[in-house]
């Protein structure tokens, strides 16, 4: 008998590595007490004992959900490409489009470095720019990490916030950048151009083809940020430890209206990613600041980023870029307000 | 496995190119491709482009791609090392 091939060796591991990965990770919370209580003996309710259960739990935690998920992802996403979202989008009206782009941002893989060949690419197409922009908008702010940390430190209701309001701000933002026409604040040579359409067509993968797209990803991405998670959650957990309950109360809670639009400003050049920025926000949130001052932050610092407007000039004039951030900020701040004071969870 | 590839079956005259407008990802794929071509011996010019203009001509719409005698072989990705050996030696 001949060996299984490699590709359906990609598919049997698969099948016998996630059984493990539930056992694992159903097993996770009593193994660490037992860890910390009965193997190191530490007295359980002490600043050090609570900080390093934090820490022992949360990191495989996190990191688990991150493996799985980002798998997943990996396969969802080689169904999609920017060649095929661009077809989809075509002659779109313009909500329709935004709405329709803000969704397709989230599965399609896309990273900021290729914001310029894909922004002219859906130029080319005829698609509006403010359709393109919800793309733009949506694809960084909802990613897969962002929301794997949300369900993981916060629970799915807040995950889900997430996505909404992120979906909610691409849609309008994007939507109004179409309405604004700032095509005169478009680079020259963007219109100037022709490129010729692209013909390429994904060729037709395997299903243990798609299972190495998410083998690869996750190696990409928990391989990059795997780090920051560990950082983000060692301050965490210190902070979870030492940190009075309700410290943040009189700075970042519901009473101090004023610290959404400070969040926000204090945010947009703070360039970070996900992995590193929800553990410590998630610390906030226990020692009192108010969920949607906490998300506007996060928000803020995941969505709108100095690096990607600076990439952004390249193909838009700089009143264009500064209206786009301008947007962005106000319709982050609106969120933060409704989850402060609109909605009570 | 590649490395039983006999010599004469990677082609003379290759052209490769590396599009990106200089992202880290595009630098890890142009480092990469040197390295395979560097190891395996492959007879190839390799030639990182990054004007965005340039770039567009071949009609892709994420980077880093890598491009064989005018081809698009591989975009939007990081390929492995293997990836890319069988790309190259298919011509």
């Amino acid at each position: 008998m001949r060996l299984l091939d490699i590709a359906n060796k990609k598919i049997v591991l698969s099948l016998v590595l996630l059984p493990v990965w539930f056992l694992v990770y159903h097993y996770l919370q009593p193994a660490t007490d037992w860890l910390i209580d009965d193997i190191l003996g530490m007295t359980a309710g002490s600043h050090l004992t609570e900080t390093l259960r934090f820490f022992v739990f949360e990191v495989p935690k996190v990191l688990m959900l991150l493996i799985l998920i980002i798998f997943l992802v990996g396969i969802v996403r080689s169904y999609f490409s920017p060649e095929k979202t661009r077809k989809a989008l075509e002659g779109k009206s313009l909500f329709t489009g935004n709405v329709l782009a803000s969704m397709l941002g989230i599965v399609t893989p896309f990273c900021s470095c290729s914001a310029i060949p894909l922004f002219l690419g859906f130029v080319e197409a005829g698609i509006p720019i403010g359709v393109t922009f919800s793309f733009l908008i949506a694809s960084p702010m909802i990613n897969e990490v962002a929301i794997v940390l949300l369900f993981g430190l916060f629970g799915w209701k807040t995950a889900a916030i997430y996505i909404v309001s992120g979906l909610v701000i691409a849609i309008i933002a994007g939507w109004i950048i179409g309405k604004l026409n700032l095509r005169h604040w478009v680079q020259d040579w963007v219109y100037q151009s022709q490129f010729g359409n692209s013909d390429s067509e994904n060729e037709k993968l395997k299903f243990s083809d798609r299972i190495g797209y998410g083998y690869n990803a996750v190696k990409e991405i928990v391989g990059k940020i795997w780090i920051y998670v560990v950082i983000g959650i060692a301050v965490g957990a210190g902070a979870h430890g030492y940190i009075p309950e309700d410290y943040m109360a009189a700075l970042m809670g519901k009473s101090a209206w004023y610290s959404i639009p400070l969040s926000v400003i204090i945010g947009v050049p703070l360039y970070s990613n996900a992995a590193g920025i929800i553990p410590i926000v998630s610390v906030l949130i226990e020692k009192g600041a108010a969920l949607g001052t906490a998300l506007a932050f996060m928000m803020a610092v995941i969505g709108l980023s100095l690096p990607e407007m600076i990439i952004l000039k390249k193909v838009l004039k700089i009143p264009f870029i500064l209206t786009f951030a301008g947007i962005m900020a106000v319709g982050i701040v609106l969120v933060g307000f409704i989850f402060n004071y609109l909605v009570f969870l | 496995m590649f490395r039983d590839i006999p010599k004469c079956l990677i082609n003379i005259d290759m052209e490769i190119k590396i599009l990106g407008t200089g992202c880290p990802k595009c630098r890890s794929l142009e480092k990469l491709t040197r390295e395979v071509v560097e190891k395996y011996r492959i007879q190839a010019t390799v030639e990182k482009i990054e004007d965005i203009t340039e770039i567009m001509k071949y009609h892709i719409m994420a980077t880093p791609a890598l491009v064989v005698n005018g081809k698009v072989e591989i975009k939007g990705l990081i390929p492995s090392e293997a990836e890319i050996l069988q790309v190259l030696s298919k011509y």
